[in-house]
């Protein structure tokens, strides 16, 4: 048993099952995310990737990974998306650091 | 390396399981032959690779090729009957025998010339004239490339081929392929794993921009097409444990928009014995067209053939996902 199942993706509309008209809606937003636009599937699809890691979602990695593939991207440019992604994560962790430097100022002489 | 075939259905290459059959998703709907405008002639499963995706499972250990009496058959076929095109393919076909007698008879019958070509396969023994004989025959050459970077091709199809590739596509510019109008080269694209491909003008794009800049080189087209799960890439799922959820990936983007254009509704496939098939993956299952008396390419006949129902199986979602698939790439 783990807390994460690789068959539930494919059960992700049953979250609808109690409240079909929320779900129905987020569905229809999501969907419209995806498409071509400004920005190409493939772009998109990269920085779905890049966000699953930052959020750690399993089911989002392996979503994106094969959405990647589909859209024509390989490993060194989606190992590229996660780097970036991860990087700015770690830089929002180093920015924080300023607020333990204020606090330290504060109480400093 | 080569792979074992899964013998699973009555000693004959064995399906893919999938979770809905290929019947039930066409809700009923008959699939017949609107017109035959190619004689796709598959001349033998000798072949100089043994790519992991091959659905022919072709290799050099292969010994099936094509005679002469029925080359000679297909080329009576392919005149008295005036069929535009004639696609060769195998294996890699360069390597029978008669493969330049069959190109130019068949070049006399008016007919537009196709051959399947994998490109290493130039640099056999007594092979290395092919762009000149290819040019002199003006055929059109359509090369297996399924990335323009290494890594994914020599992963596909072996250690090395990039490389050999590269140079074999640099030959077939230096007579005019790619360049000249006369001289036509496409590219076809396979996923290099168990995913689709993608949006075929968009990847054609990225092939255009990349092997110039790395490598000038020019091409007409690029084509997508599906990896067929069966024969060698369907051993690759099981083992890799894919099976399900590529099938699954298959039958949930199933477009009922490619039936119509389906390659089997326009060619008839023929085998290194002249037997004949709806397309080439049937014939690696074993499954023959469905005519009585007309099965094989010494008793052709293009009335009946021309009406007849297509044989499907559960394979034939490898056609219909997405943006469909065919010999000459999206159909939808």
């Amino acid at each position: 048993m783990h807390y994460y199942n690789e068959e539930d993706l494919a059960r992700f509309s049953d979250i609808g099952k109690h409240k079909p008209e929320l779900f129905e809606k987020f569905m229809v937003w999501y969907q419209a995310c995806q498409e071509d636009g400004a920005l190409s599937k493939r772009e998109k699809a990269l920085i779905g990737l890049a966000v699953s890691v930052v959020v750690q979602c399993p089911y989002c990695i392996d979503a994106y990974t094969n959405s990647s593939l589909e859209n024509g991207s390989n490993m060194e440019q989606m190992t590229e998306a996660i780097h970036l992604a991860a990087a700015i994560r770690g830089g929002a962790s180093l920015i924080h650091g300023i607020q333990s430097h204020n606090a330290h100022d504060k109480v400093s002489m | 390396m080569q792979t074992a075939v899964q013998i699973t259905r009555n000693g004959k290459p064995a399906l893919p399981n999938s979770p809905v059959s290929f019947e039930e998703k066409l809700g009923g709907a008959e699939l017949r032959s609107a017109a035959i405008d190619t004689l796709q002639v598959n001349v033998g499963k000798l072949c100089n690779q043994a790519c992991k995706h091959c659905h022919v499972d072709a290799s050099p250990k292969r010994t099936e090729i094509m005679r002469r009496e029925t080359v000679e058959a297909c080329l009576n076929v392919l005149g008295k009957y005036n069929i535009p095109t004639l696609d060769i393919t195998g294996g890699a076909p360069e390597l029978i025998p008669d493969f330049r007698y069959f190109v130019t008879e068949a070049r006399k019958t008016g007919a537009k010339i196709i051959v399947r070509h994998n490109l290493t396969v130039m640099f056999e023994a007594g092979q290395t004239d092919l762009p000149e004989f290819f040019a002199e025959n003006e055929l059109e050459v359509v090369c297996s490339l399924p990335y323009f970077l290494q890594q994914q091709t020599d992963a596909q199809r072996g250690s090395g081929v990039f490389d050999k590739s590269i140079e074999a596509l640099k030959r077939l510019n230096a007579v005019g392929y790619g360049i000249d109008k006369k001289l036509v080269l496409n590219l076809v694209y396979n996923p290099t794993g168990a995913f689709l491909p993608p949006a075929q003008t968009a990847i054609e794009a990225d092939f255009r921009r990349e092997l110039k800049t790395r490598f000038d080189i020019s091409f007409n087209n690029l084509y997508t097409i599906t990896n067929m799960p069966i024969a060698r890439f369907l051993d690759w799922l099981r083992r890799s444990r894919n099976e399900e959820s590529y099938m699954t990936r298959l039958v949930n983007a199933f477009n009922p928009s490619t039936v119509s254009g389906l390659m089997c509704r326009n060619l008839i496939s023929v085998d290194w014995l002249g037997n004949l098939y709806d397309c080439d993956f049937n014939q690696m299952l074993e499954l023959p067209v469905a005519i009585e008396n007309s099965q094989t390419i010494f008793g052709f006949d293009l009335e009946k053939l021309a009406k007849r129902q297509i044989v499907t199986a559960n394979h034939c979602f490898g056609c219909t996902a997405g943006a469909g698939s065919s010999c000459g790439g999206t159909v939808a």
